[in-house]
């Protein structure tokens, strides 16, 4: 009790800051919870691709310690080469474990077995990322790779630093870039859903798939636009992960994924707003969940949290539905 | 790929038709050969890189697990990422009763287990049921998730340490059964190599594979009478959709509560059989991931169809033991598993009969709605 009244402003900055990498993956898994109806379970694993992708950059970039301007170019081409890769990922296991059944029309739970094929694959891909070195005798390329199955850090190294006081707690500078960018993303894509043509086109998908087709909205190109802001923002997720966490590896996303995933329960599934407010919250409460029973007991803080909140609102904090709330 | 499935329905059917005692004689005829399976040693089927006996044992295991977990999601339609949560609740009851904090004898724990587990089974599912769909999923992930770290956590559970010692079944020497060899397709038998029947010890799994193999046509007995009674349509009649059930008098919560309880006890008598054959347990046998494998399971065999989902279990625990020379890409070769079946196959491999009416009724009605349509216009 005395941690969490000592502790209290910074547990709950480093919190939020923890909930903003929540809330980014937890968009992924709303948004195409909102227009097909499927817990995309692969979605850790794009999240975990987009962390890689980052490190391998700044390796070759050659990132060691960095201050001023040239963290802030290593922090954009980090953040660049994260969602961008993510991005892809997610388009590929669109394309290979969502698209040929929606052809088939098949029923919701198959599509679940499907998206835990794919994240399978995909984990157990880089989890064997030094097999291929050694057939076609890449051997120079082993420090890039790490062990496969080990921890792979980031070679950025960010000092930390005490930027300003909030009541009893110096905030630090990681904790504002991983807020600060958290926050610019998600008014990009909270502006991007409610105002733009595109947008608008995710919406009316989520809101009677069969009616948008009538109107002319390409249903498949909204899937996949989906999917691709999914990817693009647990890219950016992913950047934040490192510099908060400093390590990945091949299943870095699966617990990440569990947690995000109740984030959006938490807030709502299907609605962006409550992905962010239920990612919040997640952090937050997880932080003073640890310091009133102890760190081992956070995880399950977290749960019991989602299972009281749906039994007292069973579509969580802000309600579902991508459609009718206007964003 | 109907050709698979119309294969099986073919000799479903077929089997049908034949008289009862026929079928009774080829039905204990099979069990015969199913048990004695690790004697045999068939060539091909037999794992090289492990104890077959320790496979096919973990192969009726899974489809005791995958039969439970068929009630919930098959039957009743309630998605449970949380199964293994029942399953470990099972365990260390064994383990608690029978080692760490009593000395009950196996056989008085394993009812005791299935109490403990159907009451957590009641208690899970009082509050979430009335929560739909893809929430039920989350929570019950949930669920599994605290039962794991409240395992790793607790003192009195042995935390991290796990729970060694557990309690054998009671074992009486009758007789040695010897093994077959093969060289080639010739069999031997092979004296120096024996079962003692019934000993149940660390060295030999094929006595655990037969107690679990009767636990299995136990249970299987017991779910083709559930089912075809007013609860099994009941359940179905909830899946197919729950307002129209709620509305023709079937109190939907109270059945679904019933299959939760149901399966949250096949879960614990599974996990109690684990607890004895492994006679050591710790949180990490029961992750998250084994939850993912039993909806595996379920929904690759064919969501409510008790033949399938056991072929489902047998198929993806078997697999990555037969072709452990594969190694490290064992889970990657898995996962597009999962992926090509669902492609391939969304009803899951053996869909239940009724589903396959059902989609041929779908099938037909649209047709003639359109006649009509066309002919109006």
């Amino acid at each position: 009790m005395d941690l969490l009244i000592h502790h209290f402003w910074e547990l709950t900055i480093t919190g939020l800051a923890i909930g903003a990498v929540y809330a980014l993956v937890a968009l992924g898994y709303t948004l195409v919870y909102g227009v097909l109806r499927l817990i995309n379970f692969a979605h850790s694993e794009v999240f975990m691709y987009g962390s890689f992708a980052a490190v391998w950059v700044l390796m070759a970039l050659g990132a060691g310690k960095a201050t001023g301007m040239g963290l802030v170019g290593y922090l954009v081409v980090g953040f660049i080469a994260a969602m961008a890769t993510s991005g892809v990922v997610a388009l590929i296991v669109e394309f290979v474990a969502y698209r040929p059944l929606r052809k088939r029309n098949s029923p919701p739970l198959i599509a679940l077995i499907s998206a835990i094929g794919a994240s399978f694959t995909f984990s157990e891909l880089m989890g064997l990322r030094d097999k291929p070195l050694k057939w076609f005798g890449l051997e120079g390329l082993q420090p890039y790779l790490g062990r496969a199955r080990e921890n792979l850090p980031l070679t950025l190294h960010v000092d930390t630093k005490r930027v300003f006081p909030v009541f009893n707690y110096q905030v630090t500078n990681i904790d504002l870039i991983v807020l600060g960018s958290a926050i610019v993303m998600m008014v990009i894509l909270d502006q991007f859903v409610r105002r733009s043509r595109l947008g608008r086109g995710i919406r009316a998908v989520a809101q009677d798939a069969e009616a948008a087709a009538l109107m002319g909205v390409n249903r498949d190109r909204v899937i996949r636009l989906t999917f691709l802001i999914g990817g693009v923002m647990a890219g950016a997720a992913a950047m934040m992960y490192l510099l908060k966490i400093g390590v990945t590896r091949y299943n870095a996303g699966f617990i990440l994924g569990i947690k995000a995933f109740t984030a959006a329960v938490l807030g709502g599934i299907g609605n962006l707003r409550g992905a962010l407010v239920g990612g919040f919250v997640l952090g937050v409460a997880e932080n003073y969940g640890g310091a009133l029973f102890g760190n081992q007991w956070k995880d399950v803080v977290a749960f019991v949290l989602l299972i009281i909140i749906l039994l007292f609102r069973p579509t969580g904090l802000l309600g579902e539905s991508l459609g009718k709330a206007r964003a | 790929m109907t050709a698979v499935s119309g294969f099986f329905h073919g000799i479903a059917n077929r089997f049908r038709a034949l008289p009862k005692w026929v079928r009774v004689v080829l039905l204990v005829l099979l069990a015969l050969l199913v048990y004695l399976l690790p004697i045999l040693n068939p060539p091909l089927i037999t794992t090289t890189g492990s104890d077959f006996g320790a496979v096919l044992f973990l192969c009726a295991l899974y489809s005791l697990v995958a039969l439970g977990l068929n009630v919930v999601i098959g039957y009743a339609g309630l998605l449970d990422l949380g199964y293994i949560g029942f399953f470990a609740v099972g365990a260390f009851t064994v383990g608690v009763l029978g080692s760490s904090h009593a000395k009950l004898p196996l056989l008085l724990c394993i009812p005791l287990a299935m109490v403990a587990t159907l009451v957590s089974g009641i208690l899970l599912g009082a509050p979430t049921l009335r929560v739909r769909g893809d929430y039920l999923a989350i929570v019950t992930l949930g669920f599994g998730e605290i039962i794991r770290l409240a395992l790793v956590n607790t003192d009195w559970l042995s935390g991290p340490r796990g729970i060694s010692n557990i309690p054998t079944p009671p074992s009486f020497h009758l007789f040695d059964v010897p093994h077959v060899t093969w060289q080639g397709f010739t069999a031997y038998l092979d004296l120096e190599n024996t079962t003692d029947f019934l000993t149940f010890s660390v060295t030999d799994s094929i006595p655990y594979y037969w107690l679990a193999l009767t636990c299995v046509i136990i249970v299987l007995f017991l779910d083709k009478l559930m089912q075809n009674s007013r609860v099994g349509r009941a359940w179905e009649a909830t899946r197919e959709d729950e307002d129209a059930a709620e509305l023709m008098g079937v109190p939907t919560f109270r059945f679904k509560l019933l299959a939760f309880a149901t399966g949250a006890a096949i879960g614990g008598l599974s996990g109690s059989l684990f607890a004895t054959k492994q006679q050591f347990i710790n949180p990490d046998n029961f992750t998250i991931i084994y939850s993912v494998l039993f909806v595996a399971m379920v929904v690759v065999g064919g969501q409510g169809n008790r033949w399938g989902v056991i072929v489902a279990a047998v198929l993806l625990t078997w697999a990555p033991e037969r072709f452990r020379f594969l190694a490290d890409a064992r889970f990657l070769l898995f996962g597009v598993l999962l992926i090509v079946l669902s492609v391939f196959r969304p009803q899951g491999l053996l869909p239940p009969r009724r589903t396959l009416r059902a989609k041929e009724a779908d099938q037909e009605a649209p047709d003639t709605i359109d006649a009509e349509g066309v002919a109006r216009a």
